[in-house]
């Protein structure tokens, strides 16, 4: 399938018309909706009216921008204007906001068109696309399997070949563990690199967008499209966007590649560990150093992650009650039904669950010993990073602990579900950069992805390392 | 163990009407994440600042100036409104 370089470049040299890309890819869609449920809604109208308009811009020689043409999934986590966005929560079903994030008008005006809202764990809730209230995504890659979550949806789009890029979101692994799942890339920026504006927000302290994409070259040109400061966001860092495209570079020469021992302890599956070693050799044959690191707060992360993320999802979450958009319950007696009714019946079993921790951890009692003490803890897992950062350029190793396993395997244990994300909590929590790229297959033909994290702001860096390992795998 | 008085108690707070088989059930679930979580108290955190944002950054300031929303209709605001008069919010009596 062309690349998104290649398809950009098309429509702006009138070889590409927008409207056959965007056609092709809303057949896809529907094609693929049976099998792998990947989406919430499709865009029929509005992608069609967007391609005639970058169509007409290319004829009347005004320039299109950088990503003309470019079908695209977006998360249903995104608000977009005058299109129904519903978080994959009953709770929202039939709400339609009246703007659209920082991260679509960005999309558009850069010439990319929205074809489909993607589907998703419920609030970006799940790590298996299995808590969706409009069903489960399938794997393309196995459909017997899950495809990862949250971003479960955007990543079987991107996988099916459906589209070429897709947004999602990574709160504690939500981009990178599907990419990992579904042999594709995807990268989770530096907090603070992309705006949050208008997107349905789960915990705020770690919630960002990011690109899941064929390649990291694609990746890198849509990363670009979507960063950078935005006065609508106060937490986007003021820090200009790097041409990360144009300067990606397949070169690790002298690179000193951290190998942290909590990431390759027992517990991950042979398979797993076979790709990820031979990824690792890779990078040294490339002329990278390995080097061994700590972080040794690993084990806590998940503790940490979980106090802080429903903390922060219990307020968060507290705006949906029924008054001015969203589900209101036919039920209530007085103010105080309408409110509980509403959220009971609205949201699903895992948001209700996040709910009850986080309001637990920040009740009266509860707050020191629970919400403040993760806190302090998540400093000291920043520091374990810094740390770490000053004996080594780029941190790798596994996703997961082991590939994308089976429908319904995880789903009736919670405690369960929430130990798969050992790895990919501790970069959101540090707040750094951190991507998934696919390094190879088990015997089972399941992907594996090799997660590599950068300090903050080293995006560059990290997309180079990645690129280094696609290109020589 | 959490009791399910306790369990009563939070979905109050968070205002979430539970029916009694998901007041068992999350009584359950939630034992078992809070026993996890809770070992947490063995990290040594004497002195330790809290942290909240992950990225250094100064607080961000701007000028006090309204900044007026063009919605795709004159009230937006009620658009997805399950209830309203007007412009208006219409709700269960509050007082």
């Amino acid at each position: 399938m062309t690349s998104i370089r290649e398809m950009r470049d098309g429509v702006r040299n009138k070889k590409l018309k927008a409207k056959d890309l965007v056609s092709e890819a809303l057949k896809k869609a529907h094609d693929a909706q049976p099998k792998y449920n990947s989406f919430i809604s499709i865009c029929d109208e509005s992608a069609m009216k967007a391609a005639e308009h970058v169509d007409k811009l290319v004829a009347s020689g005004k320039d299109p921008g950088p990503l003309a043409g470019v079908p695209i999934a977006v998360k249903d986590l995104l608000c977009t204007r005058g299109h129904r966005t519903t978080a994959a929560s009953k709770i929202l079903d039939q709400y339609i906001p009246p703007y659209s994030a920082t991260v679509v008008e960005k999309l558009e005006e850069a010439g990319a068109i929205v074809i489909g809202k993607a589907n998703l764990d419920e609030f970006a809730m799940g790590a298996s696309n299995e808590n969706s209230a409009y069903g489960a995504v399938k794997n393309p890659v196995d459909p017997t399997r899950v495809p990862g979550g949250s971003s479960g949806g955007s990543a079987a789009a991107v996988a099916a070949g459906i589209v070429r890029a897709a947004i999602g979101t990574d709160t504690g692994g939500s981009i990178r563990e599907p990419a990992s799942f579904c042999g594709i890339t995807g990268i989770k920026p530096t907090y603070g690199r992309v705006s949050r504006y208008g997107i349905i927000a789960f915990a705020s302290s770690l919630d960002q967008a990011g690109p899941m994409t064929r390649s990291v070259d694609d990746s890198a040109i849509v990363l670009e499209t979507i960063s950078g400061k935005d006065p609508r966001d106060a937490t986007t860092a003021d820090i200009a966007v790097p041409k990360w495209s144009e300067n990606l570079k397949d070169n690790v020469k002298g690179l000193r590649v951290g190998l942290p021992k909590e990431y390759f302890a027992d517990g991950i599956d042979p398979e797993v560990r076979k790709v990820i070693d031979n990824a690792v050799q890779l990078l040294k044959a490339q002329g990278a150093t390995l080097v061994d690191v700590d972080l040794p707060l690993t084990p806590h992360g998940i503790a940490v992650y979980y106090i802080v993320a429903c903390c922060e999802a219990s307020s968060n979450l507290a705006r949906y009650d029924g008054v001015r958009y969203g589900l209101r319950t036919k039920d209530a007696a007085n103010l105080l039904e309408l409110y509980e009714k509403s959220r009971g019946e609205g949201f699903g079993a895992e948001p209700k669950r996040r709910i009850m921790l986080g309001t637990y951890a920040l009740s009266s009692g509860y707050y020191d010993a629970f919400y403040k003490k993760a806190c302090q803890v998540r400093r000291l897992v920043r520091e374990d990073f810094l740390k770490a950062f000053a004996k080594c350029d780029l941190i790798v190793g596994p996703v997961t602990p082991g590939p994308a396993f089976k429908l319904g395997e995880k789903f009736s244990d919670p405690l369960k579900m929430y130990l798969n994300d050992v790895f990919t909590l501790g970069a959101p929590l540090a707040g750094l950069p951190g991507l998934s790229v696919n390094a190879g297959f088990t015997k089972e033909k399941l992907p594996v992805g090799l997660q590599i994290i950068g300090p903050h702001f080293e995006e560059q860096r990290i997309l180079d390392a990645a690129h280094t390992v696609e290109t020589h795998l | 163990m959490i009791s399910e008085e306790t369990i009563k108690h939070i979905a109050k707070l968070a205002r979430l009407a539970l029916t009694p088989e998901e007041v068992t059930l999350y009584s359950k679930q939630l034992a078992g994440i809070l026993d996890h979580v809770g070992e947490l108290a063995k990290v040594n955190t004497e002195g330790v600042v809290p942290l909240v944002t992950p990225t250094d950054m100064a607080i961000a300031v701007r000028e006090d100036v309204v900044v007026p929303f063009k919605g795709d209709s004159e009230d937006w605001a009620v658009e997805n409104a399950p209830d309203k008069s007007g412009n208006l919010y219409k709700v269960p009596a509050v007082l």
